[in-house]
């Protein structure tokens, strides 16, 4: 068994990282509260974590559980309409980074739906029920916010 | 752009202290001799480590044998900051810290709760701190818990001597034992033993 890092190294590693993908998946506002409830869900359960050989895709799955959280939280509600989006996207020298400003920058449903279907991994009906809508919509959703990130990343 | 803000973490760092989930604290600070780590759990202070020793190492001990939740918080260790800075200044000769001493146990947690009791400006001999552990034939011994001191300075294992006044050992250094023990009064600035 590898021995645990101190928590602080997991949280140095990888705070970027979650924040992007969060900002990705539910907005950059509700990221941050997202990025706590994440980090003190992990540093919750750490002790008793099995094997420190892959804490980035253990983050990355508990930080999708909140994000999922999050808009089931919201489903209820409507969305609102379109954020104004960043005045200027700067692009991170990952791939990743770019990918998830580009998916961070999308109009909130088609960001939800991108992130939930690509990030969580989640089939349409799950995506439509997060997000409070028929699963045709969240098809519909999803297809724009891809036809956008296309254009954008091309 | 994608870098957490100072703020966020700070607020996660206060939620996980309130909620009980931070079993180390941990922050560095400056002294004479160099930086010093200083961590902390619930129960107190449980390591301080010198300028000569490895940061990531005494956190990664810290992670394997108290707990891995560990994080850096500063305010933490505020009041340990404080009379550490008082005492490198002259103006401490007792601190007022609750200790945690799990990470010494037996004959060695004994000598170093001896050696807890030596008053500032006096000194002691190995000898003397194996009788008071309840086995004075246990000189090496004792030697050695001094030498694996977990909270030195606070624990002022710098007080002990060999018998005959040489200086023996110092985890710090030998020079920095030196210099506390100048600080304290008790040897003349540049004698030698």
């Amino acid at each position: 068994m590898t021995p645990l890092p101190p928590f602080q190294t997991v949280l140095d590693e990888h705070a970027a990282t979650v924040m992007g993908i969060l900002r990705g998946a539910v907005g950059r506002e509700a990221a941050e509260d997202c990025f706590q409830e994440t980090f003190l869900a992990a540093l919750r359960a750490y002790p008793r974590l099995q094997d420190a050989r892959n804490l980035r895709g253990w983050l990355l799955t508990i930080a999708h559980r909140k994000a999922i959280d999050h808009h089931r939280a919201n489903g209820r509600r409507p969305l609102p309409v379109a954020e104004v989006p960043e005045a200027a996207v700067e692009t991170g020298p990952e791939a990743d980074e770019r990918l998830w400003a580009a998916v961070g920058a999308l109009p909130p449903k088609q960001r939800a739906a991108v992130s939930l279907r690509y990030g969580s991994d989640l089939p349409h009906a799950e995506i439509a029920a997060a997000l409070g809508c028929s699963p045709e919509a969240a098809r519909r959703s999803l297809h724009e916010g891809l036809k956008r990130l296309r254009k954008e990343l091309a | 752009m994608s870098t957490a803000t100072a703020d966020t973490i700070e607020e996660l760092k206060a939620r996980a202290a309130r909620e009980g989930l931070l079993d180390v604290a941990y922050a560095t600070t400056d002294s004479p001799f160099g930086r010093l780590l200083l961590a902390q759990t619930k129960r107190g202070l449980v390591r301080v480590g010198l300028p000569n020793q490895d940061t990531d190492l005494l956190l990664a001990d810290l992670s394997a044998r108290v707990s891995p939740r560990v994080l850096e918080a500063p305010a933490a260790l505020d009041e340990v900051r404080r009379e550490l800075d008082l005492y490198f200044a002259g103006k401490l000769d007792s601190f007022d810290l609750p200790l945690d001493w799990r990470l010494s146990s037996g004959f060695r947690q004994r000598v170093l709760r001896a050696i807890d009791r030596i008053p500032y400006g006096q000194t002691r001999t190995y000898t003397e701190m194996a009788r008071k552990a309840g086995n004075e034939r246990a000189v090496r011994a004792a030697g050695s818990a001094c030498g694996s001191n977990p909270i030195p300075l606070v624990v002022p294992c710098h007080r002990v001597l060999r018998t005959g006044g040489a200086l023996g050992g110092y985890g710090g250094g030998l020079p920095m034992k030196q210099s506390l023990l100048e600080l304290e009064g008790v040897l003349d600035e540049k004698s030698s033993s």
